[in-house]
């Protein structure tokens, strides 16, 4: 299909730009891999479970049916289950590739003359003894078996690693009638908290995550960590202990909690596959954008958590701004900030306070020593920490030799569960990884589109001989036919009505993780799939 | 900075030629540091499948190249071979018609005159050697000598098996020269290293290392995209292409030529070449290349439709004008050797490579006439002529 703007991941960010842009009279499509909108942080459960209170785990329930309900009565052209592997740039137009369904073997292409990246972020959980036994699963994967599925994963829980996010999901787990052992976050959170003046918003908020901790009796150590998670064939145990402030282990303070469940989570990395195979600047691991959320790269903007992570509340205003920026840009205008002003003031806000909890939110000094030579870093490849070591030694002076020389982030996940693993384990700071295809593609599917982008070859069977330019100058994009989408807008829509971007609920932003990423790998408890049934993967 | 290193020869690359260098030349005796602005396998080395081939070569220089160096690698892999994943897993050419099978079969009479081991497969008996190739195919050529090794593996294993000094994440700056213009070592950005011979083993970068030594040599990028699928139980035994590789390995061509070249590997997927075009050292996805390659892999094996690419990542083939590598001693300058230009043949040709390099720095007579490799072999440009 064709249209103005393609909108991929219908998260906060997506939604929000899909619905400003929209009003100011683009046509747009929204694109997103989940069958249902919302993204991870408003994830829905199946219309089939029949759920009667699903508000009961979400916070900002209303913004969501608000954004749900504009969103129905919008002309977006709403694509569900598209799971885009790559965004193509041509003199002409940007072509947004994706599979279909939960099989992601047949393909679609959305043409636009503007994309906005709302790829969202993905749940970095970081290894130690034990991680890969059965029971033990991400904090955002626990979360979305509440949201998604209404199921548990367990009996008893403990809630552990560092990062906003264990908040909810230690509170949401204990509603729905897991015991939780404990809430075990390295950081001092509530030390920092006290003096930190950007997140003097977030007490307020925090105050009733601990009144909700305190009500269902989850004891909560601070400065803690998980040592090894312990069991035959399947998790009955964990071992924690206390850290000093360099982020050791306090020798005597280890203690075993039973459990039959342990949700971990080390905070979250953003979506950037696309914008780095697009060629966008990235700024760390971030996509960089202008205060219009442009990236550099033409007729590419980028919202939400792939330009940060921060939350809900930033990406509706990041997401709002750049269907702004977008409907007066495709237009030919040069947007007034002016007319954004509430939306900037909100994003300078939380962008601020999100910089402040990455500062407390950090893993533990001296976590990769800790990180035993028999434990599987890389699940995919069953890579040991030992063989990583051992590459180093070999002469890998980078994460990338490190798999070279291991085949550690090669499989299936690509390295997005081991990735910052290994790079703490080769004492490197993590850098953007690169993944052309932002995820696996039937060759199938890249093998017709050579055949239709290039002339058709005369007669049948196998054609090894076309000469050797056969694979040359595929004439892209400019076959397809121009007139066939109906245009329906009616021209820039008058600028009324409840501004759900500009102004984010007042409160501040629960959940600054924004939305986990309960499959940006192999879910912990079961590997990865062989078969390629692997699933979802963020809102891309 | 801490003492100068002094030692017999520095080898400047720590890729797969720059490690088979410092094997040889250790073996000789000689006491040998590798340098390297990045880590080791950083360069071509690490983007390459790891071919060892004589069934793309036609007779001449780099086919007796190729054959010495088979003959070595056979002799590496009794002991390294598990270490570096060798395989002898032969060559398999394939042609779609008569024509070209006829253009095949003379190619490979004139390889079994140059002591190449090239059986002809008839139609029938193809699929005997792989089960899943597609129908229809008119017949091809069988080279046992063809084999694979894990390159970045091959190259990590062959320096430490060499004992040289391994001076990771430092760049020459420098190739340092007394007044009378011999070579006594090379400044990096971390420090001097005193020797008395410098080799250049800089692979894609051979060109910039000359002329950090004061000489030119025109090492030129040729890209390349490689397609891994995901992991797959063994089902494609050779390395399987087709014939027209051989005139896209030969061909100068600044535009994306595209032959399938499919194999599988020890670990499980798959890997598809080969795609090449001149585009500098241009690393962003080419979609029209990876299609190509995807539609040529699956016209070779059609079960191959529905297996997906989990990945593709560019290399760039460091190639010189004739297509020939750059070996030996080089005349304008004493002490400085080069092993450089293999274009896509390095993994196959540093053994014998590095042979020959040890040769050259020990004063013994080269086993190979390396006439047509030597590095001053092309005319100085313009631009370098008025200099």
């Amino acid at each position: 299909m064709r249209t103005d703007l393609a909108v991929i991941g219908a998260g906060p960010a997506g939604l929000a730009a899909a619905l400003a842009a929209e009003r100011r009279g683009l046509r747009v499509a929204l694109v997103d891999a989940a069958p249902e909108p919302g993204g991870q942080f408003y994830r829905q459960p199946a219309p089939a479970l029949r759920a009667e209170r699903p508000q009961a785990l979400h916070h900002q329930w209303r913004t969501w049916t608000r954004l749900r309900d504009r969103l129905a009565t919008s002309r977006v052209r709403l694509l569900t289950e598209h799971h885009v592997w790559s965004v193509e740039r041509t003199p002409e137009e940007l072509i947004v590739h994706a599979l279909l369904g939960p099989e992601q073997e047949e393909p679609a292409e959305v043409r636009a003359r503007a994309v906005l990246l709302a790829t969202g972020a993905y749940e970095t959980v970081l290894p130690f003894p034990g991680w890969t036994l059965p029971g033990v699963v991400t904090a955002g994967g626990a979360q979305a078996m509440l949201k998604g599925g209404l199921v548990v994963p367990g009996r008893t829980a403990v809630v552990a690693g560092t990062g906003p996010l264990l908040l909810p999901v230690a509170t949401g787990l204990a509603a729905a009638g897991v015991r939780v052992g404990a809430l075990v976050e390295s950081a001092d959170p509530g030390r920092t908290l006290r003096h930190a003046g950007p997140l003097a918003g977030k007490l307020p908020e925090g105050a009733g995550y601990a009144a909700r901790l305190l009500r269902h009796r989850v004891p909560v150590l601070v400065r803690h960590t998980v040592l090894r998670a312990h069991g035959e064939g399947r998790l009955t145990g964990v071992t924690v202990a206390a850290l000093d402030a360099r982020g050791r282990v306090r020798p005597g303070t280890e203690r075993r909690l039973p459990c039959d469940t342990l949700a971990v989570s080390h905070g979250m990395l953003p979506h950037t596959d696309l914008a780095e195979s697009l060629g966008c600047r990235l700024d760390g691991l971030t996509v960089a954008v202008d205060a219009e959320q442009r990236t550099d790269v033409p007729g590419v903007w980028a919202a939400g958590e792939a330009t940060g992570v921060g939350g809900s509340g930033l990406a509706l205003a990041e997401g709002h701004v750049a269907g702004r920026s977008i409907a007066a840009r495709l237009r030919g205008a040069v947007p007034d900030p002016g007319q954004w002003a509430p939306a900037a003031r909100a994003r300078a806000r939380l962008r601020a306070s999100a910089g402040a909890l990455d500062a407390v939110f950090a893993p533990p000094a001296g976590w990769a020593e800790r990180v035993t030579d028999d434990t599987v870093v890389c699940r995919c490849e069953e890579v040991t920490a030992g063989a990583v070591r051992a590459g180093l030694a070999l002469g890998a002076g980078d994460a990338r030799t490190v798999k070279l020389l291991t085949r550690a982030g090669m499989g299936w996940c690509q390295g997005r569960m081991c990735g910052p693993a290994v790079a703490g384990l080769t004492h490197r700071d993590p850098t953007p990884p690169r993944r052309p295809f932002a995820r696996p593609v039937p060759l199938g599917v890249l093998a017709r589109q050579h055949e239709e982008n290039t002339d058709p070859a005369p007669g049948s069977g196998p054609d090894l001989d076309a000469g050797p330019d056969s694979g040359a100058g595929p004439d892209l994009g400019v076959a397809s036919d121009l007139g066939g989408s109906p245009a329906p807008d009616a021209g820039p829509a008058p600028d009324a009505g409840p501004d759900l971007g500009a102004a984010p609920d007042p409160g501040g932003s629960p959940a600054p993780g924004g939305g986990p990423d309960p499959d940006a790998g192999p879910a912990p408890h079961d590997g990865p799939d062989p078969h390629g049934h692997h699933t979802e993967r963020g809102s891309s | 900075m801490s003492e100068p290193l002094t030692c017999d020869v520095v080898v400047v690359g720590a890729g797969m030629t720059g490690a088979a260098c410092a094997l040889y030349a250790a073996r000789a005796g000689l006491d040998v540091t590798v340098v390297d602005r990045g880590p080791v396998a950083g360069g071509t080395t690490g983007a390459g499948e790891g071919n060892l081939l004589v069934s793309d070569k036609e007779p001449g220089p780099e086919l007796r190249l190729a054959l010495l160096s088979l003959r070595l690698w056979a002799d590496l892999a009794q002991e390294l071979g598990r270490e570096v994943e060798y395989e002898a897993k032969g060559g398999l050419v394939v042609a779609a018609n008569p024509e070209t099978l006829d253009a095949l079969g003379t190619f490979a009479d004139a390889q079994r005159a140059a002591g190449v081991t090239a059986d002809p497969v008839p139609a029938g008996r193809l699929h005997d050697l792989e089960p899943l190739l597609a129908p229809g195919l008119a017949g091809g050529v069988h080279y046992p000598q063809d084999a694979q090794v894990m390159p970045a593996l091959a190259a990590a294993h062959l320096l430490r098996a060499s004992g040289a000094r391994l001076l990771a994440g430092r760049e020459v700056t420098r190739v340092l020269h007394t007044p009378e213009g011999t070579v006594r070592g090379v400044r990096t950005d971390r420090g001097d290293l005193h020797a008395p011979a410098v080799v250049n083993a800089a692979g894609t970068w051979g060109g910039e290392l000359a002329a950090r030594a004061g000489v030119s040599l025109p090492v030129l990028p040729r890209r390349g995209f490689v397609l891994v699928t995901e992991p797959l139980p063994p089902r494609i035994r050779h390395k399987v292409y087709a014939a027209d590789y051989v005139a896209d390995v030969a061909s100068d061509s600044a535009a994306l030529q595209t032959s399938p070249v499919v194999e599988g590997t020890a670990a499980g997927p798959v890997l598809i070449g080969a795609s090449r075009e001149r585009v500098g050292f241009d690393r962003s996805l080419s979609l029209p290349a990876v299609r190509a390659l995807a539609a040529g892999a699956t016209r070779l094996f059609p079960f191959l439709s529905g297996v997906r690419a989990v990945r593709t990542y560019a290399g760039f083939r460091p190639y010189l004008p004739d297509h020939l590598p750059a070996i030996g001693p080089d005349p304008r300058m004493p002490g400085l050797f080069h092993a450089c230009g293999h274009e896509g043949a390095g993994i196959g040709l540093a053994p014998g490579t590095g042979l020959l390099i040890a040769q050259a720095l020990t004063g013994h007579p080269p086993g190979l006439d390396l006439t047509p490799f030597r590095p001053d072999r092309f005319p100085p440009t313009a631009q370098e002529a008025e200099q």
